[in-house]
């Protein structure tokens, strides 16, 4: 008897389907809402190796959802705890953990160990950023993404006889990360990335053995609220493809955090709100330079100028959420990516518009 | 001209009266745009892709008479 066994029964999946999985490698990017439950399923359905990405730690309001995690597992590494769960319920598998964020410079190296993605992000950023690293290594893509109680599923970049359609032939200009709310702003029911995340499971598990009719190139949408379903085939779009990298040297010179908004912009009234709410943790920080006027004359605010922050970013350790502004709203994103890089742990956002942005507003 | 069927989805159904709608004298996309971001000004704000009959399509593409178009937004969360 193998733990198997209910599942190299089945017709049409059988000892073949199983061989397959067994020597498949897959890489599940983000262990949150959806990550969580496609982990589970895919080791428990046995695919030989799987590689858990995610640089985040384990926060409370993550417990409805990512059911990986418990009250004990607060604080720390997503991508620790959940293979530490995964290893203690099976030895035939092999776990690989990537305890950090992916992002330009670790992508195409991590990804290429692999031969499927399963992307289970949460920012427009990393999901360019998968899909584009997939496209230049030819590795299928399994997407996954929600909006309060919807979700979206597709199987991408599947290399068969055609030009392989990518993410951004769906979605051919990157929205800016304000134009879509995500999950902490809006909210969403712990069981809709369950639903979602089982799908992409379901999904790669079907591409890996050849079994049923995959979602390639195809989206699933589907609604919470009704089941409702809908169906449509993704089309090549020029638009698309004139933004996407096509070898690892323009992917190396692409930059995500920009060109979608680093996955954290902030409006002033937003920031303010939350000030307000959360006196305690929250702070302003002013990137701009000395020199620049006007100064911010009615919140408190660090100024930690662009050009010194790597010498004193290490001052910030202790809070806990940082807003950066600064003329425009250009240095402030590249300082979140900065401050991100050093410090993944804590809620980091830029402000959009920077200064000009208020002023307009008073 | 017969009618046609949109369905949004998403933040999209959001800023429109019903995630279902029934159109006249809608003869291709472009006309079909700038019809919704008349009626619905907001919705110029959130970019979305565009299906009809169940295939993507992008530039204007003709819509016949009871055709079904989809308006897609993409969707960030995780």
């Amino acid at each position: 008897m193998s733990r198997f066994e209910r599942q190299t029964i089945l017709s049409g999946f059988g000892q073949e389907g199983q061989g397959k999985l067994s020597h498949s490698k897959v890489l599940v990017v983000g262990a949150g809402g959806l990550g969580c439950p496609a982990l589970l399923y895919l080791a428990a359905a046995g695919v030989g190796t799987i590689g858990i990405a995610d640089g985040d730690e384990v926060s409370l309001s993550n417990l409805n959802r990512q059911v990986i995690y418990g009250e004990r597992d607060i604080g720390r590494s997503k991508a620790e705890v959940a293979a530490e769960q995964i290893r203690n319920k099976y030895s035939d598998i092999q776990i690989n953990v990537i305890p950090y964020f992916l992002n330009k410079d670790n992508a195409l190296s991590v990804i290429a160990a692999y031969d499927l993605v399963l992307d289970g992000s949460d920012n427009f950023g990393t999901r360019y950023l998968i899909n584009d690293a997939c496209y230049i290594l030819k590795k299928p893509l399994v997407f996954g993404a929600i909006y309060q109680h919807e979700g979206q599923v597709a199987i991408l970049n599947v290399q068969d006889n055609e030009e392989p359609l990518t993410y951004r032939d769906l979605f051919p200009i990157p929205p800016s990360a304000s134009e879509v709310p995500n999950c902490s702003e809006t909210g969403v029911l712990g069981v809709l990335p369950g639903i979602i995340g089982t799908m992409q499971a379901t999904e790669a598990i079907k591409y890996l053995t050849n079994f049923g009719n995959p979602l390639i190139h195809k989206v699933l949408f589907y609604n919470l609220k009704d089941h409702g379903t809908y169906m449509l085939d993704i089309g090549l779009n020029p638009d698309g493809r004139k933004l996407m990298p096509r070898t690892a040297s323009e992917f190396h010179q692409m930059d995500y955090a920009v060109v979608c908004g680093p996955g954290d912009l902030k409006r002033w009234e937003d920031v303010q709100t939350f000030m307000a709410e959360h006196p305690e943790n929250a702070w302003l920080l002013d990137v701009r330079e000395d020199h620049e006027l006007p100064k911010l004359d009615n919140l408190p605010y660090i100024p930690m100028p662009l050009s010194h922050l790597k010498d004193k970013m290490h001052e910030l350790a202790a809070l806990d959420t940082i807003f950066v502004f600064c003329q425009s709203g250009i240095r402030s994103a590249r300082a979140v990516e900065d401050l991100k890089a050093a410090m993944p742990a804590k809620n980091i956002y830029t402000i959009e518009g920077g200064i000009k942005s208020l002023l307009q507003k008073n | 001209m017969g009618k046609i069927k949109v369905r949004a989805f998403g933040m999209i159904a959001e800023k429109l009266p019903s995630n279902e709608l029934e159109l006249e004298n809608i003869a291709n996309t472009d006309q079909l745009l700038g019809y919704l971001y008349q009626q619905y000004p907001a919705l110029k704000h959130t970019k979305f892709s565009i299906a009809v009959n169940r295939k993507q399509v992008h530039g204007n593409e003709l819509i016949l008479p009871e055709s079904e178009v989809a308006l897609l937004p993409p969707f960030s969360g995780g």
